[in-house]
């Protein structure tokens, strides 16, 4: 079977969590041994893992005709593609993009990120993908989330094969329910033209049926894994005379930092034995350090900003417990990496991935009390730390990849009637 | 002849409120009243009333040939007493018929006979204690909580007094050997063992009203008939359960009264009998003795402690419960020593399982543990402000066998006292 996946991001270089769910579920599928995975991306950097899929720039598909000697491609493009492939593209362009800036090649240069143009850079990741469509054979799309639902489509339109659409977040997780009607539009007519949805988590499903009118046969929940982590015994826990609980994450209002701060306030009025850490940045770290300084709580809370690779596993395992307070989280793949390496968790109940975890403390992301409550046991009580420690290990080493894949496959199948 | 021994549990722990980890320290009352009485009120309602009116009149119908047996714990006696009275009555009633027997248990529904001899020896006597003062009769059989049972702890019932015990019919315990027949302890045959038959007892407590189940649906013709249709030799048939099957667990429209009304009827004709546990305690005849080294439960289907002792967290919760016992039981505070009792009902421990949480009213086992560990620290609290830690518990020991001793010996010396003085009345009346 052959697949073509619309992505925004592909590790190594990511900036949020899609890029590792894509990473993840492709590799899973790899696994399937008979899928041949086409994964499109705005801008690759081409140091990605290509071993079990097919990574194509966006930015190295000509979407306006351009003459150029065979040296000249293999000059510009040699370390991504072949020249051939280039030529063999260029004949897929059937469509005047020419009023698209396009540089000697006749391609677009995509920044790959989340730039203040984005729209437009959504609109002509559509005009790539209808080149695409038209030369390249495949026989389902899968876009994931809402910045490639256009080229998706799209490439439905052109080919006629089924889309399926990924949702890895909607607008209402991101706004706390004031949606952008700019990106609403581009979420639901992504949904409506798709021929089934996957979302990563019941909650996001449930949005999705209520918030974009989909019909909830057509949605499927196929919930989010994570990799395993090959030197997850290289990461160690300090002897230290004070517990660590810490909150990792963009700090901003999805994320809930400030009922952090307020349980923090709690443990703290009770027990002085205990340091905060929130790691990360975001539009709301100035307000949460005058938080911390109002309730009076600044040497006990510390901000050590934002942390990258190693240094986010280092920290998760330096600490006692890792708290997730999001206010609204399509699923949340951090608590699973603090369990990797072996540290307690307590999400709020708001998060997809309370859904298939047992192992952590859930509580509302709003019951500050409920949080403070967790945060005491566990670091009071040694057996709590222990048992959400180990239990917590073996119950995340059995969340997989694969297992994710193969539900979608099985959507892959009944889409095309293969059985 | 057959016989049938029916002995029925009544156990509901009370409530734990909701415990944060700022009540330490200055909350020292830790129930939920309101859930308690909820909880005692609709079991009393539909399940205990009904079924002893149902009880009543087959022992009537009968002439007293159907009996049973019952035990409820001190903790749930505890409850009944406060918020529905009425069922302590209608057992008083029961009781009377002489057709019902009244069992001995752990006061608190405890584990006290894995964990604490001298506690279990206590709550032993308080439970007995208990039931005399209610039902007039002073028991002569035991069940320990959860049937939980071992060579060593039936060594320790027999000393307490008692001559038969109930036991599970555990694989690793019984191998080969049938329920039903009456057996004694390893080495100290004196002590007589009863055996639940687990499989009739479920099909029953567990299976009643699923249609799903093989033998779906249940008539009293097809159970007594199983009954009827085992080996002559076999004698005694124990179908035990919670009491709560019936009503509660298994509704009225099930068909469970009717299934149970049923019972003498279908016995009679198949000239089967009913039969108290202390009545089989009394037979002489008996298969041999059954070797238990490790404690054994109705729990599960590995019928061990697990339920309660399987994990990090229970283990944590009971070590630091039952460190203090000999502390406490030095105290005369009262409040101090009523919740000593209640905080060692199993069933706390039980819903910190990851795996038989069945009935929590927490939403994980964590939450369970540490709303439990919250309390705990408080009330470890109130013990360690009478009796510092500073104090070894070994100098503790040391102090209370001098205390004790000295009680003796004043006693000895009355005595003494006593006999010299009657005999100087003796001489100066003379």
């Amino acid at each position: 079977m052959k697949v073509l996946m619309f992505g925004w991001e592909f590790p190594p270089h990511i900036l949020g969590g899609l890029g590792t769910a894509s990473y993840g579920l492709t590799k899973g599928m790899a696994e399937q041994g008979d899928l041949e995975l086409t994964f499109v991306m705005p801008k690759p950097s081409g140091d990605e893992d290509q071993s079990f899929l097919k990574i194509l720039g966006a930015n190295h598909i000509p979407v306006v005709w351009k003459e150029n000697s065979r040296e000249h491609v293999e000059y510009r493009l040699g370390n991504f593609m072949h020249p051939d492939e280039y030529f063999w593209l260029r004949n897929g362009i059937k469509y005047d993009f020419t009023r698209i800036y396009t540089n000697d090649l006749g391609c677009i240069d995509f920044s790959g990120r989340y730039p203040d143009n984005l729209m437009e850079e959504i609109s002509n990741y559509e005009a790539a993908a209808s080149v695409l469509a038209h030369q390249q054979a495949f026989d389902i799309i899968h876009s994931h989330d809402w910045l490639t639902y256009p080229a998706g489509i799209f490439a439905k339109q052109i080919s006629g094969k089924p889309l399926v659409i990924h949702v890895h977040a909607t607008d209402f997780d991101r706004s706390r329910g004031k949606v952008n009607p700019t990106v609403y539009s581009i979420e639901k007519r992504g949904m409506d033209a798709s021929d089934h949805i996957i979302t990563v988590s019941n909650l996001t499903r449930n949005t999705v049926i209520e918030k974009y009118h989909q019909d909830p046969s057509k949605v499927t929940t196929v919930h989010n894994a994570v990799e395993p982590l090959a030197d997850a015994d290289s990461y160690t826990k300090s002897e230290r005379k004070d517990k660590i609980v810490t909150f990792l994450g963009r700090i901003t209002m999805q994320k809930g930092p400030e009922y952090f701060v307020e349980a923090a306030h709690r443990v703290l009025q009770k027990t002085d034995s205990v340091r905060f850490v929130m790691a990360g940045s975001g539009d709301m770290m100035n307000d949460m350090i005058h938080l911390a300084a109002e309730r009076g709580i600044a040497d006990r809370f510390h901000f050590p900003g934002f942390l990258k690779g190693r240094k986010v596993y280092e920290m998760l395992a330096e600490s006692d417990v890792y708290i997730m307070p999001s206010v609204s989280e399509p699923f949340g793949i951090s608590p699973l990496e603090a369990m990797q390496v072996g540290t307690p968790t307590i999400i709020s109940k708001q998060s997809g991935c309370a859904e298939i975890l047992t192992h952590t403390i859930k509580t509302d992301y709003w019951d500050i009390d409920a949080m403070a409550n967790a945060i005491y046991g566990i670091v009071k009580y040694p057996a709590m730390y222990k048992s959400l420690r180990e239990e917590g290990i073996y119950e995340v080493n059995n969340i997989k990849w694969y297992d994710a894949g193969l539900k979608v496959r099985a959507i892959y199948n009944h889409l095309l009637g293969w059985h | 002849m057959k016989n049938i021994c029916f002995y029925f549990q009544i156990h509901q722990p009370i409530r734990l409120k909701k415990y944060g980890f700022f009540e330490i320290g200055q909350d020292h009352y830790y129930y939920d009243d309101y859930h308690t009485e909820e909880q005692t009120r609709i079991l009393s309602e539909q399940s205990y009333l009904p079924t002893n009116k149902v009880i009543a009149d087959m022992i009537r119908s009968s002439n007293g040939k159907f009996k049973c047996a019952f035990s409820i714990s001190g903790v749930a006696l505890e409850q009944l007493e406060l918020y529905a009275p009425e069922v302590i009555d209608s057992f008083r009633e029961l009781a009377q018929t002489g057709s019902v027997e009244f069992i001995a248990e752990t006061y608190a529904h405890s584990l006290s006979s894995v964990y604490d001899a001298d506690e279990f020896e206590l709550q032993m006597k308080i439970h007995a204690d208990k039931i005399e003062s209610l039902f007039g009769k002073r028991p002569s059989v035991f069940r320990n909580a959860e049937l939980i049972y071992s060579d060593e702890i039936g060594e320790k019932i027999l000393d307490a007094g008692f001559k038969t015990v109930l036991i599970e019919e555990a694989k690793h315990v019984m191998g080969w050997k049938s329920p039903n027949y009456i057996y004694t302890h390893a080495y100290r045959n004196r002590l007589k063992l009863l055996v639940r038959n687990s499989k009739l007892s479920e099909d029953i407590f567990l299976r009643f009203s699923n249609p799903s189940c093989e033998h779906y649906p249940l008539t009293a013709e097809k159970f007594i008939g199983w009954i009827a249709a085992a080996p002559e030799e076999e004698r005694v048939f124990n179908i035990w359960m919670g009491y709560e099957a019936f009503g509660y667990l298994h509704r009225p429209e099930s068909g469970i009264y009717d299934f149970l009304k049923a019972i003498p009827y279908h016995a009679m004709e198949q000239q089967i009998g009913f039969v108290l546990p202390s009545e089989l305690g009394k037979q002489k005849e008996v298969a041999g003795g059954l070797t238990a080294l490790y404690p054994t439960s109705w729990w599960g289907h590995e019928k061990d402690l697990a339920p309660w002792t399987g994990n990090d967290l229970q283990h944590e919760a009971l070590s630091k419960l039952y460190e203090v016992g000999m502390r406490v039981r030095l105290s005369k505070d009262r409040p101090l020593l009523h919740d000593w009792l209640l905080l060692q009902t199993n069933d706390y421990f039980r819903y910190m399982s990851h795996k038989e949480a069945y009935g929590s009213n927490y939403e994980s086992p964590y939450e369970a543990f540490v709303n439990y560990m919250n309390i705990l620290a408080d009330f470890l609290d109130r013990v360690k402000a009478q009796y510092p830690t500073s104090i070894g518990d070994e100098e503790l020991n040391a102090l209370l066998q001098t205390i004790t001793q000295q009680d003796k010996e004043i006693a000895a010396r009355e005595q003494e006292l006593n006999k010299l003085k009657n005999k100087l009345d003796k001489i100066s009346g003379k």
